[in-house]
């Protein structure tokens, strides 16, 4: 017995020692990525990490590549599809194998990016060129060029709106609340839908800081211990909203079964009005239309209802941003993908999302905003870092579906506590959380 | 170490017999076979066994050692920061407060296992049709928990498969049944119920089949009755199995994560205490923090599992 004890200890041992032995990478060399400057000179075999399933999956990407060959013939791009992207690429990065060209996970602490992605120019010139750069910039490098940006605001169908009798944007949330009141009492269709089930898409929300004010910097402003939700805060505006909406019984009954698939179909045919979404989904909303033969032309996309000076504000906020891995052999080739993935793949205008690119024109999805003119702002992402230490360490998640369940569920009477009291314990836990994080 | 000498002992046999009959004082055999044929046994086993520290041990370790770290999950910087997580975990009684939803799974482990032991006992004895129920009672186990989560996400919607079959009864409602945390949590414990009676009834079973069957007849000339039969011959039976039982029982109520995560992904109250912990480490980047709650579960179920046994000592059934 005494020797299978000390066995079992020096296993335990022998494993502490494997585990403390791991860790620690030899410093990358910060060199910059630069694309060939003759496309034909590029060569090599490189490995892209995408999240778009659906994309690799009926051959898209591929049809993608083929294209870039014809430019750069010696190049032969690989694709590799995740299906829980971040989690799979987070554990990944822990390795020097995470692909050639791989889109940044949220998880990565914006100050950590040089020590896993190799530089792609200096912050004047690419941020010039393209739009989002701010959101990946670290000591005056890019390292990172977004996919492509999205417009915030609510994704609606217009034939049940015109029926309730709304024909113009509301301006404030008191309106949008009577709308979707009107909605309500004149038509059968549920006024919003919250998606409570899938969760993601009550995140968009946050997107809409800085839309209340028209500031692009006022998410550089909750860095600290700022109270985010004090009256008047954007948070407070935008998070009483959905307050009201679910405790006004404007949301669909039971949220806890709702349905992301299915609920494209719903809005397409006008049983549900109204969803908070990114200006992306308006093409997926088209698409459910068309299937389900109802008009594509009854998707409208409106800003939050908030003005100022009798204009509305929708932020712009970046999605994915498509970086080249520190160890990647191929920087070259990598990099001459990004470029023209980026610039002339004509991806974004497909997706219907905000180009990159500056020069490039607005889609036709946001023709409502163009014409309304409606002011867009480029989110600043100066103080992203410092705000997202703080919110992970409130263990708020702005960007996380959580606490906005937890505030559904506030507001339906599935869980006890008013709006005030909810929204002072956030503000308490942000402003304990960055104290905590400046000292 | 028994075994090595089991196996060496016979080994010896045939080389005695087979020694060259040279004369001479017989010499103790070469250290290098002595040595081999104590290797024998750790040669064999060096398969398992290097499975088993790769991928249980080392990973415990890992974890153990993260849980003395500040580490976010991704970046190549850690610092270790001694107890403060374990710290955290202890002041903060919030991170406690999710052991309240085990107890809802609790009591459905007590309902669970005597579903199983009902239908264990009915059918060790001779049914028709009884390997047919048999198969109908353990096939929920197979399940993919993934398949069951979506299964009964469409089972439990308002307006659903449980309210419709409710309404044959007449009783029909159109509720929310993962609406509010008391009903969500029930139903949640309930697939839990309908998944695992089929692994406890599998093991009652065996255990029920396994007393020798002339007990049953001597007590059925006694004139033993069906409820007499299990009170004094299965029950007394089976009783390690049940202890067993019991044991699983709590560290999977404690630990309970992929139907909730699947069908509320922890929201309206079904947090339980993995899920908070993969919350911790996956959404806001405390993989220290997380690592130690791992640790504290572990410590829990540990802790559970030495005091029942202390309760229940393993004891030899002796039925004859």
């Amino acid at each position: 017995m005494g020797k299978k004890k000390a066995f079992t200890g020096a296993l335990l041992a022998a494993a502490i020692l494997t585990a403390a032995g791991c860790g620690g990478q030899g410093a990358p060399s910060g060199e910059t990525a630069k694309a060939p400057a003759d496309p034909a000179e590029a060569s090599g075999t490189i490995k892209v990490l995408t999240h778009r399933t659906d994309l690799v999956q009926n051959g898209t990407m591929a049809k993608y590549a083929a294209e870039f060959n014809r430019t750069h013939p010696k190049v032969k791009v690989e694709f590799e599809a995740l299906t829980d992207y971040e989690g799979e690429v987070r554990i990944r990065m822990n390795t020097e194998d995470y692909g050639d060209v791989l889109m940044i996970p949220a998880a990565v602490a914006k100050n950590d990016y040089p020590r896993f992605f190799a530089p792609l120019g200096t912050t004047g010139e690419l941020g010039a060129r393209y739009r989002f750069g701010d959101k990946t910039s670290v000591d005056g490098k890019v390292y990172g060029i977004a996919i492509f940006g999205t417009a915030n605001g609510f994704v609606y169908n217009k034939a049940v709106w015109r029926k309730a009798g709304v024909t113009e944007w509301p301006t404030t949330p008191e309106e949008f609340l009577g709308a979707l009141k009107a909605v309500k009492a004149k038509t059968d269709a549920v006024p919003y839908y919250t998606n409570f089930k899938d969760a993601w898409p009550l995140t968009a929300w946050s997107n809409d800081i800085g839309s209340v004010t028209c500031d692009a910097t006022a998410t550089d402003k909750l860095a600290g211990p700022v109270s985010p939700w004090r009256e008047g805060g954007e948070l407070h505006t935008i998070d009483s909203l959905l307050y009201r909406i679910v405790d006004g019984g404007l949301a669909e009954k039971d949220p806890s079964t709702t349905n992301w698939e299915a609920s494209k179909g719903m809005l397409a045919q006008g049983r549900v009005a109204t969803m908070h979404l990114g200006s992306w989904a308006i093409t997926q909303m088209r698409d459910a239309a068309r299937r389900s033969g109802a008009d594509p032309d009854d998707i409208g996309f409106m800003p939050f209802p908030a003005q100022r000076d009798g204009k509305f504000c929708a932020m712009l906020a970046t999605d994915y941003q498509q970086a080249v891995n520190v160890h990647s052999g191929q920087k070259a080739a990598a990099r001459a993908w990004i470029d023209w993935f980026t610039e002339k793949s004509g991806f974004s205008a497909k997706e219907g999302a905000v180009p990159a690119l500056r020069s490039a024109p607005m889609p036709g999805e946001l023709e409502d905003f163009v014409d309304n003119d409606v002011t867009f702002l480029e989110r600043s992402e100066a103080r992203t870092g410092e705000v997202n230490t703080v919110d992970n360490a409130a263990e708020i998640g702005l960007n996380k579906p959580d606490y906005r369940q937890k505030l559904v569920d506030t507001a339906r009477g599935a869980q006890e506590g008013g709006l005030e009291e909810f929204l002072a314990d956030l503000d308490k836990r942000w402003n304990e959380a960055a104290k905590a994080a400046g000292s | 170490m028994t075994e090595t000498t089991d196996t060496a002992a016979p080994a010896k046999v045939p080389r005695r017999t087979a020694a060259p009959p040279r004369g001479g004082p017989r010499r103790p055999a070469p250290p290098r076979g002595t040595l081999l044929r104590r290797l024998t046994p750790w040669l064999f086993l060096a398969a398992p066994l290097a499975l088993l520290i790769t991928f249980t041990y080392v990973p415990v370790g890992n974890m153990v050692y993260y849980s003395f770290t500040d580490w976010d999950g991704v970046s190549p910087d850690r610092s270790l920061t001694g107890f403060d997580n374990y710290v955290q975990i202890a002041t903060r009684p919030e991170l406690f407060r999710v052991f309240f939803v085990s107890l809802y799974y609790l009591a459905a482990s007590a309902v669970q296992i005597v579903i199983a032991l009902y239908f264990a006992t009915v059918l060790s004895w001779n049914l028709r049709f009884r390997n047919l129920f048999k198969g109908i009672l353990f096939f929920p186990y197979l399940v993919n928990g993934v398949a069951i989560g979506f299964v009964f996400l469409y089972f439990f919607q308002d307006g659903g498969t449980l309210d419709s079959i409710l309404a044959w009864f007449g009783t029909g409602s159109d509720r929310a049944w993962l609406g509010d945390p008391a009903s969500a949590n029930t139903s949640l414990a309930g697939v839990s119920v309908w998944r695992f009676t089929g692994l406890n009834f599998v093991l009652f079973l065996g255990a029920i089949q396994s007393i020798p069957a002339e007990l049953y007849e001597a007590a059925e000339l006694d004139g033993a009755t069906r409820w007499q039969q299990f009170r004094h011959i299965i029950a007394p039976g089976i009783r390690p199995v049940v202890g067993l039982s019991v044991i699983l029982a709590i560290s999977g109520s404690l630990s309970v994560f992929e139907i909730p995560y699947i069908m509320t992904g922890g929201a309206t109250g079904t947090t339980t205490f993995v899920i908070q912990t993969v919350k911790l480490a996956f959404q806001f980047n405390k993989t220290g923090l997380a690592s130690a709650a791992a640790v504290v579960l572990l410590l829990i179920i540990l802790l559970v599992t030495w005091i029942q046994r202390r309760i229940t000592p393993d004891e030899r059934v002796d039925l004859v």
